[in-house]
């Protein structure tokens, strides 16, 4: 199914956003995930469903002011 | 003392960790400062580069307090999600909250930083809000939950200093028990041991030290800055006269005329 990660398109089969994180090589990085704009909280991820469409961001520490 | 919601701190230096040359640098600029504090933020992380990863090994080693922002996030719902996000990577109940109201300037939209901030109290976070020296709003991010007020001194990353002396004035006297906190607009150590001079608790600044030719040299600049700010506060600096005063005694001076 077609989804957004970060903004650009991909085809994903992964069926939960856990899923979807170990395909794109997200497996044991210490990032924060929003679906839809919503949160989900790291112990949520295996229960959440995906479907097509959906906008994903995945977002890592990074520097700031 | 120095508390910011209940945690000490060793000193009023607030340093952010964006535009340094390079890692290293970064890292040094917080070992010779001593900087107590390193702001940071989120950004999308890509699966093959990592970056995030490498940058948060670095700020691990720096063994300061964490405070993550919501930079960038112009709308309530974007500010209150990114602070969600951030307090699970960052496992830090401490949100540096932005909420961007105008373009040229980054001024804050107060209105939605008030509403954002008690929505994120309410939720356990420990709101730092960057707001300006408005009175009202102050008061009415107290009253949403806030027990630290960030001000700016001048619009991010211009370095003018501090644009309102007025009104920060007002706002220290306004507020004797609240933590206040200059964020953003200094661009010399000066305008940072003024802000400490007027009773202010600390300083949070990034671009003047990042962008400086030395920044490590600058980071210390800015924490002796500091440290003799806050040593003249504590020391009741006297009142300015309109007029000269003798400072040498008249009396017994000999007739020479």
């Amino acid at each position: 199914m077609k989804l957004q990660l970060n903004g650009a398109p991909i085809n994903s089969q992964a069926a939960t956003l856990a899923d979807l994180l170990v395909a794109e090589g997200f497996a044991d990085a210490k990032v924060a995930t929003a679906v839809n704009g919503t949160f989900v909280p790291a112990l949520a991820r295996s229960d959440h469903f995906l479907t097509a469409g959906d906008t994903i961001e995945v977002l890592a520490p990074m520097q700031g002011g | 003392m120095l508390e910011f919601y209940g945690t000490a701190l060793a000193n009023g230096l607030m340093l952010g960790t964006a535009q340094y040359p390079s890692p290293a640098i970064l890292a040094n600029a917080f070992k010779r400062s001593g900087a107590s504090v390193a702001t940071v933020s989120l950004r999308r992380e890509s699966g093959q580069d990592r970056a995030g990863q490498d940058f948060w090994q670095l700020i691990r080693e720096l063994g300061v307090h964490i405070l993550p922002n919501t930079a960038g996030c112009h709308s309530v719902k974007e500010a209150v999600t990114t602070a969600h996000m951030a307090r699970e990577v960052f496992d830090t109940k401490w949100i540096k909250l932005e909420v961007i109201g105008e373009e040229d300037t980054l001024q804050p939209d107060v209105f939605g930083l008030v509403e954002a901030a008690r929505i994120l109290s309410e939720d356990g976070f420990q709101v730092f809000p960057y707001t300006t020296e408005d009175l009202v709003v102050a008061d009415r991010l107290l009253h949403a939950g806030c027990e630290v007020l960030m001000p700016w001194g001048a619009p991010i990353g211009s370095g003018l200093g501090l644009n309102n002396i007025f009104g920060l004035r007002a706002m220290r006297a306004h507020f004797p028990d609240v933590p206040l906190v200059i964020d953003a607009g200094l661009g010399l150590p000066s305008q940072a041991a003024a802000a400490m001079e007027m009773g202010f608790d600390a300083v949070l600044l990034n671009t003047a030290v990042a962008k400086a030719g030395d920044p490590a040299a600058m980071a210390e600049a800015f924490a002796t800055a500091i440290r003799a700010g806050q040593l003249a506060h504590a020391a009741d600096p006297m009142e300015p006269r309109d007029m000269a005063v003798p400072s040498t005694p008249v009396i017994g001076k000999a007739f020479l005329a």
